[in-house]
């Protein structure tokens, strides 16, 4: 090194300070098509079943009061709860479709090789059942009897 | 090389040598000194480095030229001791094997440590834990019998195969620090401890497989495996993690491994 030597009546403050980021926590890990299938599953599972949780509430109402009933059941004719209903179908579609493959990963030998194939087979398949069904519903929900 | 004498005439003439291009690489480094710092912070370092460079040299790099008290693992340098385990641009990986030529350098490299083990200084954690659920499947040969010959232990070539993945491992923790499931349940025994108990379970001179499937039947055992396959892509030794730990499960389900008879 060439560094000159400080003059001796500088304090020894020249140590530069380390360049610190502004950066919160750690980076986010940055799994592939296996780590966010299982987010998108443990979501799609945890909305499921607070729906059905709900659902299964609501629809018991018909043992207490069939008028109660009929007006809570009512507001799933509203457009809001129409388009609710796609994201539940997106929802119980996408999970039904990746548990299958979960269960081909655990269940055959040539499982865990063709995660990644299946992973992408699923998110087509959900697309054409989604195109099915979506433009139909809303005809339905939009468009009147 | 000694010995080279050639028949043919060869042109030893030096070629007009293309000089090998250097380049300056940022790395970011999350640092954390237990002594001084309340919490990690990120710092970030200028380094020369060659294309054929691996992260591991830029660490030593920074550390042997711009800050000594910069503190990380390494033994071997050559994928061989498992020390070096970290994160490097979000994936786990070993800082000796990681080339600089296979990141992309127009941006800065992200070095930190791997996570869900305690943070002991900047790149190193604590692995206890993580070696306590090794030890914990009993990783190694069980057999109540003498060898025959009293030399050793035959073994088919299909039998050996059965294993020959999971005989690869070196007990880095990239695969278990990698595991969502491991980061919020550190109780969990991680792929690591399975892909070791999997070498034993499938061997056909082992007799404790069915402890070993004990073990790992617990509700910290494989069925906390939601199959996300961070492990496998982390495992710098291409071990096949999940499927591995699928195999146990499907063990656990059958009361015994299936091993080839012969
Ligand atoms: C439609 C057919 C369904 C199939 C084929 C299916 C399949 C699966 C499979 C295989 C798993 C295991 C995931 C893993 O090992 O990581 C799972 C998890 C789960 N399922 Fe389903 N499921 C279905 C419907 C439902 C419904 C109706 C609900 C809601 C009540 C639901 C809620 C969940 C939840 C909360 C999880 C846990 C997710 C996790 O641990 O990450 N599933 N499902
Ligand atoms: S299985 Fe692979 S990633 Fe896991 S500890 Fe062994 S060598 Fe490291
Ligand atoms: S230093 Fe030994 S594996 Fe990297």
């Amino acid at each position: 090194m060439t560094s000159q030597a400080a003059p001796p009546e500088s304090p020894p403050a020249s140590v530069p300070e380390p360049r610190k980021r502004r950066l919160p926590a750690g980076t986010l890990y940055r799994g592939r098509e296996g780590m966010w299938s299982w987010v998108l599953h443990r979501i799609t599972g945890t909305a499921i079943f607070f729906f059905l949780l709900v659902h299964i509430l609501d629809t018991s109402l018909i043992r207490i009061s069939p008028e109660a009933y009929d007006a809570v059941i009512g507001t799933y004719k509203t457009p809001i709860m129409g388009l609710g209903e796609v994201a539940l179908v997106a929802a119980i579609g996408l999970h039904a479709l990746n548990g299958l493959r979960i269960i081909c990963i655990d269940m055959f030998s040539w499982g865990p090789k063709a995660q990644r194939v299946m992973f992408w087979v699923a998110i087509g398949l959900w697309i054409v059942l989604l195109i099915g069904f979506v433009p139909r519903h809303l005809m339905h929900v939009f468009g009147g009897e | 090389m000694a010995g080279a004498a050639t028949l043919e005439a060869v042109d030893n003439t030096p070629k007009a040598e293309a000089p090998i291009q250097a380049f300056t690489v940022t790395l970011i480094i999350r640092r954390f000194d237990p002594e001084k710092d309340a919490e990690p912070y990120w710092q970030d370092f200028d380094v020369e480095l060659y294309a054929t460079d691996r992260v591991l040299d830029a660490l030593h790099k920074i550390k042997w030229e711009q800050d000594g008290s910069l503190t990380f693992r390494r033994s071997c340098a050559h994928g061989i001791c498992g020390s070096d385990a970290m994160r490097i641009n979000g994936r786990n990986r070993l800082a000796c094997k990681t080339l600089i030529k296979d990141l992309d350098i127009s941006k800065p490299i992200y070095v930190e440590a791997i996570k869900g083990l305690p943070l002991e200084k900047d790149l190193i954690v604590d692995m206890e834990p993580f070696f306590a659920s090794y030890r914990e499947i009993q990783p190694f040969l069980i057999a109540s019998d003498k060898p025959k010959d009293g030399k050793e232990r035959i073994q088919s070539v299909a039998q050996r195969e059965r294993f020959d993945d999971t005989t690869k491992c070196i007990l880095c923790a990239a695969c278990t620090s990698s595991c969502p499931v491991f980061w919020t349940d550190g109780q969990y025994f991680g792929p690591a401890a399975i892909v070791n108990a999997h070498r034993f379970i499938f061997d056909s001179r082992d007799e404790a497989a069915s402890v070993r499937l004990d073990i790992l039947n617990d509700k910290e055992g494989v069925w906390r495996c939601r199959t996300t396959f961070n492990c496998t892509e982390a495992c710098p030794r291409g071990i096949e993690v999940t499927k591995a730990i699928a195999e146990v499960k499907a063990a656990v389900l059958r009361g015994k491994p299936d091993i080839p008879k012969k």
